[in-house]
């Protein structure tokens, strides 16, 4: 057996979907946002196969970059549930219908 | 062969850790799971010979973005257990279950059914961007990072500090004093959650 580019496609796949799910299940803003960090894992582990199948730095250069995104994306998303949070603690996605006019 | 054997081990912590995340009751439990799942990215990533990756990896994601979610859960108090048997919107669960299973049907087909999922120029032995050029892991990113792509590392600086002053900004207690009327209209009702602990501490 050897291993192919597909395989590591089809765990990206995988991880991907679970992420997805986890996003549209799960009412924890904290918990939602480790989904989106699988989500973008899963998206790392499909860059770096394809860079590796094309003899390309390339995808280890977005995968560098989709890093940095990341780390930003956690600093803001979570000052934003801290935020939130000390007005209102304990309040979940679902929450956000308090926004409705 | 043995490839194949730690890529199988990978993959399956990495699916396990995923699925933990997902299904945990308590959020500790979902960050210590995510912590697995990302070891077992940086183990995939080293299997194919991105050394800097993976080591970029494990300090980044679960040296920092994964200390940075447990230090909220704990300042925040919310690792109680969550629960998950309610079902606050109705069908919501069997919506986000054909979703993500189209989802993943629809990656599947465009990666098994094309023949080669993998179209593009192949870089050429030796060349700048070529994995095989010779020079180390970090060498060829750091030449390829500071040449190519040096507006877009520019630019992630750029990125950075205006999410440092972001977070700055958004947790920013305002001094009582000060505080603006508006902030919150007093007809503003939340039923189901607990009065803003805001005014208590000042």
């Amino acid at each position: 057996m050897e291993l192919t580019t597909n395989w590591y496609l089809v765990l990206s796949i995988l991880v991907f979907s679970i992420g997805a799910v986890g996003l549209m299940v799960r009412r924890n803003p904290l918990v939602m946002f480790m989904s989106v960090e699988l989500m973008l894992n899963s998206v790392n582990i499909a860059f770096v196969s394809f860079g590796t199948s094309l003899n390309d730095v390339g995808g280890q250069m977005a995968v560098f970059f989709v890093l940095v995104v990341a780390a930003v994306e956690v600093v803001v998303g979570l000052a934003l549930i801290v935020a939130i949070n000390r007005r209102h603690p304990d309040a979940t996605a679902d929450d956000l219908s308090a926004l409705r006019g | 062969m043995s490839e194949v054997i730690v890529f199988i081990v990978a993959a399956a912590m990495i699916l396990v850790g995923a699925v933990g995340v997902v299904a945990s009751r308590n959020p500790v439990h979902s960050a210590l799971f995510l912590v697995e799942t990302l070891f077992g990215v940086a183990v995939i990533f080293l299997i194919q010979n991105a050394n800097f990756l993976a080591a970029v990896q494990i300090i980044v994601y679960a040296g920092a973005i994964v200390i940075l979610f447990l230090f909220v859960i704990m300042l925040l108090g919310v690792d109680k257990a969550e629960e998950l048997d309610v079902e606050p919107i109705a069908g919501q669960r069997p919506l986000a279950a054909v979703l993500g299973a189209a989802l993943l049907g629809i990656g599947l087909t465009v990666v098994l059914v094309a023949s080669n999922g993998v179209t593009g120029a192949i870089a050429a032995t030796g060349s700048e961007h070529a994995l095989d050029n010779g020079f180390s892991d970090v060498e060829r990113i750091g030449r390829v990072l500071f040449t190519e792509y040096a507006f877009a590392f520019q630019a992630t600086a750029a990125l950075l500090t205006i999410a440092v002053i972001g977070a700055v900004v958004l947790t920013r207690r305002v001094p009582s004093t000060e505080m603006l009327p508006d902030r919150e209209p007093a007809s503003f009702e939340l039923p189901p959650l607990a009065p803003a602990i805001d005014e208590e501490e000042h």
